[in-house]
């Protein structure tokens, strides 16, 4: 019972992608090869993260994740955390377990933002990958604008969301 | 690329780590295994999803919607097919650089590309898993929001208008 109440979501999916092969085979199969692709994608680039976030949980104290990303750490906060989202490999799902690492260890909350928006939007082979697609133009540009605002974006999303809530949040990191 | 470089540094850390303390070391990765069992039904359930919707909204029926639109409107549906899809790095920007080719303006692109990597419809689930109904939302909502501007300033600067 447990493992379909965990499972629910997949399952569902699963069914729906029945039920989609059924109707119409031709976007069943094609929506099986893509799941199938990403599956690849997952087994390949996450094993690696959760390792690192292992060793991270295991290795760096509180106190020195405090003392760079925690509270009153200022702007070497926030650049560390646009670094360290830049250079992330892997889709944005892989983020949050890192982010939910980062709450156990102190880091201040606008800089677990940054980090996520960092990951979403300037990883650097993604960059390299745009500027060869899109010219040197569009994509440096896009940089541009996207630095200063994850980082608006980041401190808008820490003043709407209460200090409770805030708590409740790094509490619920604890137990992941 | 990228990959190697990842797995040649988690290797060296945990070959450093097992050498410094071999029990450190294996509560690391147990603990490395319990995060990601966690998370694990998410992953899953957002992978099929990913699955359905690109089976559904090929680039060609991608580009049939950013490709002939034109002005604002244009801007916001490109926004939404970037929001609610999901699609590797090396998939989407040939797709954008084709829509441009097609004749597709570089403000709906702006538009596509942001919402793409800022804005996750279909991994909300695990999103909120982490942070929270409320917080996930109000995330994606201000990260669509600020796509138009940047897709408002590509629009002029890559352009040209």
């Amino acid at each position: 019972m447990k493992f379909i109440e965990r499972y629910r979501f997949f399952l569902i999916t699963v069914v729906i992608t029945g039920i989609i092969t059924i109707i119409n085979r031709d976007i069943g199969l094609k929506a099986l090869g893509v799941a199938g692709y990403s599956f690849k994608e997952m087994a390949l680039v996450i094993p690696p993260i959760f390792v690192l976030l292992g060793l991270l949980d295991i290795w760096v104290p509180r106190e020195t994740m405090m003392k760079y990303m925690g509270e009153g750490s200022g702007i070497k906060g926030i650049v560390l955390a646009i670094i360290l989202g830049s250079a992330a490999a892997g889709p944005l799902y892989g983020a949050f377990p890192v982010a939910a690492v980062f709450m156990k260890k102190g880091v201040k909350f606008s800089n677990i933002l940054i980090f996520i928006g960092a990951w979403s939007t300037t990883k650097i082979p993604m960059f390299l990958f745009e500027l060869s697609a899109l010219g040197a133009r569009f994509a440096v540009t896009r940089l541009l604008v996207d630095i200063p605002g994850i980082i608006l974006i980041a401190y808008i999303l820490s003043s709407l969301i209460s200090k409770e809530q805030v708590m409740q949040i790094y509490q619920n990191a604890e137990s992941m | 690329m990228s990959n190697y470089i990842l797995y040649i540094i988690t290797v060296t850390l945990l070959f450093v780590s097992y050498l410094r303390d071999k029990q450190k070391t294996n509560k690391a990765l147990m603990k490395a295994w319990k995060a990601f069992e966690n998370i694990l039904p998410e992953f899953l359930g957002v992978i099929m999803l990913v699955g359905i919707l690109l089976a559904i909204l090929n680039p060609q029926v991608i580009s049939s919607v950013i490709g002939t639109q034109s002005g604002w409107f244009g801007v916001i549906l490109s926004a939404v097919v970037g929001a609610v899809t999901l699609i590797p790095g090396f998939v989407a920007f040939p797709t954008a650089a084709m829509l441009l080719k097609n004749g597709a303006g570089y403000m709906q692109i702006g538009a596509f590309v942001s919402t793409l990597m800022m804005v996750g419809v279909v991994t909300a689930p695990v999103e909120i898993k982490y942070f929270g109904k409320r917080l996930a939302i109000v995330r994606n909502v201000l990260a669509f929001l600020f796509s138009f501007i940047v897709a408002y300033i590509i629009g002029k600067v890559a352009g040209g208008i």
